[in-house]
């Protein structure tokens, strides 16, 4: 360290200047993100429809990416420090998944990533986060509700989480190679989301008259969004069949008896709500959404949308 | 300097280089002895392809191994580097190296036990996970679970009810 000659002091732009090191790659001040998927092979097994699988991953990758936008509306607000962290942690991982399935998205159909102003930096998993209108999201409408209070989100946490793990262990069989790895990731990350839910809903359901009062309030304005869980949409079905992703019926079962566990240890009844009916019968992985979605994408879109030339 | 970076375009150095950059967020540790450093090879013409593996699907410190990587190897005299990323087989704390495990404990934190392995459906744990671990400041066993999610994506918190210290656990995964 040595103490500049004030004669030689170079033009500053920024205050930070002198932090970097001289390595203006610092990742603390933002750095290139380069492709995810360097090096990965990203060929698409014989057989399946290219624009199918693009589709298919959008479905788990926006699941995740909206349900992580969610869950980070909790920072700084969580009843404690711990909780906190821990849903901050949980948004991380659904946020890297996210990353990895739009990429794969945009790998094997480049035409459903939106068009940007020539010579945008904005990589294509970032264009599709930022950058589609929400008829383009395929999301199940569950991970767009609001957040409500700390028990209607552990309420959906465990929903999604329980199905999700059930589904990503399947998924670690698919014939692309990219699905498989990302599921055998996600079902080792998962598993510590839907125990931590499991653990809060047991321990809100045994707590206080008031714990319990709304955690059941949670449950029940949860659940008419879970049966689109398990409904098979067309792309769903037709990848299942084409051995890279999972028909999410099949999975019904398995989730049915983990909620009825940790329902019978939490002394809970299973809810008796109607499903949340779709227009036409098209739901959220047909690309119709509900109006609290309209302004979480407003949140998460703005700022890229505002500068689309713009380097983060 | 041409003759040091003719001398330095070799495999051997390539790989020691490669081994010796540190995690960003645990810098006692090497992406080696982490078990993120998955393979070092030097191409055709010099070029160096390095293979790394994410710990996390969403660690934010996968950009900055890649840029160290690059950085340290160029600075060491080879002019081309690829940093590439393998998906498969994912992480397991498993990999850190028992000198990996050593530096976690010199620097006060608690270094994973074995990960678990399941066939067929993961079995739903309601009680805290149950390890093992003794505090890293003072020894004793006698050591509490803040929370199972810390200030990085791979670590718990535990406090000591010995020395009543907090500490860090790198997480089984």
């Amino acid at each position: 360290m040595s103490t500049p000659d004030p004669s030689h002091v170079p033009d500053h732009d920024s205050v930070y200047d002198g932090l970097l090191g001289g390595d203006d790659s610092h990742w603390a001040f933002g750095t290139d993100f380069e492709d995810p998927l360097a090096g990965v092979d990203t060929t698409v097994p014989d057989g399946v429809d290219h624009r199918d699988l693009a589709t298919y991953c959008l479905m788990l990758g926006d699941d995740a990416l909206v349900l992580s936008q969610r869950l980070s509306q909790w920072c700084s607000n969580a009843p404690d420090l711990e909780e906190d962290i821990a849903l901050a942690n949980i948004a991380l991982d659904l946020l890297g998944q996210a990353r990895l399935l739009l990429a794969r998205a945009a790998a094997a159909d480049p035409t459903v990533v939106p068009a940007l102003p020539e010579g945008s930096p904005a990589p294509p998993e970032d264009a599709l986060a930022f950058f589609r209108d929400d008829r383009d999201f395929r999301n199940v409408r569950l991970v767009e509700s609001d957040n409500g209070d700390f028990a209607v989100t552990m309420a959906r946490l465990l929903l999604f989480s329980t199905w999700r793990l059930a589904l990503f262990q399947r998924l670690t069989d698919s014939r692309d190679h990219v699905l498989s790895a990302v599921a055998a990731k996600g079902v080792k990350e998962m598993t510590y989301h839907r125990d931590y839910a499991a653990r809060w809903f047991l321990t809100l359901a045994r707590g206080t008259e008031e714990s319990r009062r709304r955690l059941v309030s949670g449950l029940s304005a949860t659940w008419p969004l879970r049966a689109e869980l398990f409904s098979a949409h067309d792309v769903e079905v037709r990848v299942a069949r084409a051995g890279v992703g999972v028909d999410p019926s099949t999975v019904a079962d398995e989730v049915d008896v983990l909620l009825e566990q940790v329902f019978a240890s939490s002394g809970i009844d299973r809810p008796e709500v109607a499903p949340l009916a779709g227009v036409q019968r098209r739901t959220g992985r047909d690309g119709l959404h509900t109006e609290a979605f309209s302004l979480l994408l407003a949140e998460l879109q703005v700022v890229a949308r505002a500068h689309p030339m713009g380097t983060w | 300097m041409r003759a040091t970076a003719t001398l330095a375009r070799s495999l051997p150095s390539a790989r020691a280089v490669a081994a010796s950059v540190t995690d960003p967020e645990m810098p006692m540790l090497t992406l080696e002895d982490l078990g993120v450093l998955r393979g070092v090879e030097v191409a055709e013409g010099g070029r160096v392809v390095v293979t790394i593996t994410p710990t996390y699907s969403g660690c934010p410190a996968m950009a900055t191994m890649r840029d160290d990587l690059v950085h340290r190897l160029q600075d060491a005299g080879f002019a081309h580097v690829d940093v590439r990323v393998s998906l498969h087989p994912a992480w397991s704390s498993d990999w850190i190296s028992p000198r990996g495990r050593q530096a976690l404990a010199d620097h006060g934190l608690s270094a994973p036990g074995p990960a678990s392995r399941h066939d067929g459906p993961i079995p739903l744990s309601f009680l805290p996970t149950r390890r093992s671990l003794v505090c890293p400041r003072c020894g004793s066993d006698d050591v509490d679970l803040t929370s199972e999610f810390g200030s990085t994506a791979c670590k718990a918190l535990y406090r000591c009810t010995g020395c009543l210290e907090p500490f860090e656990h790198v997480k089984e995964i």
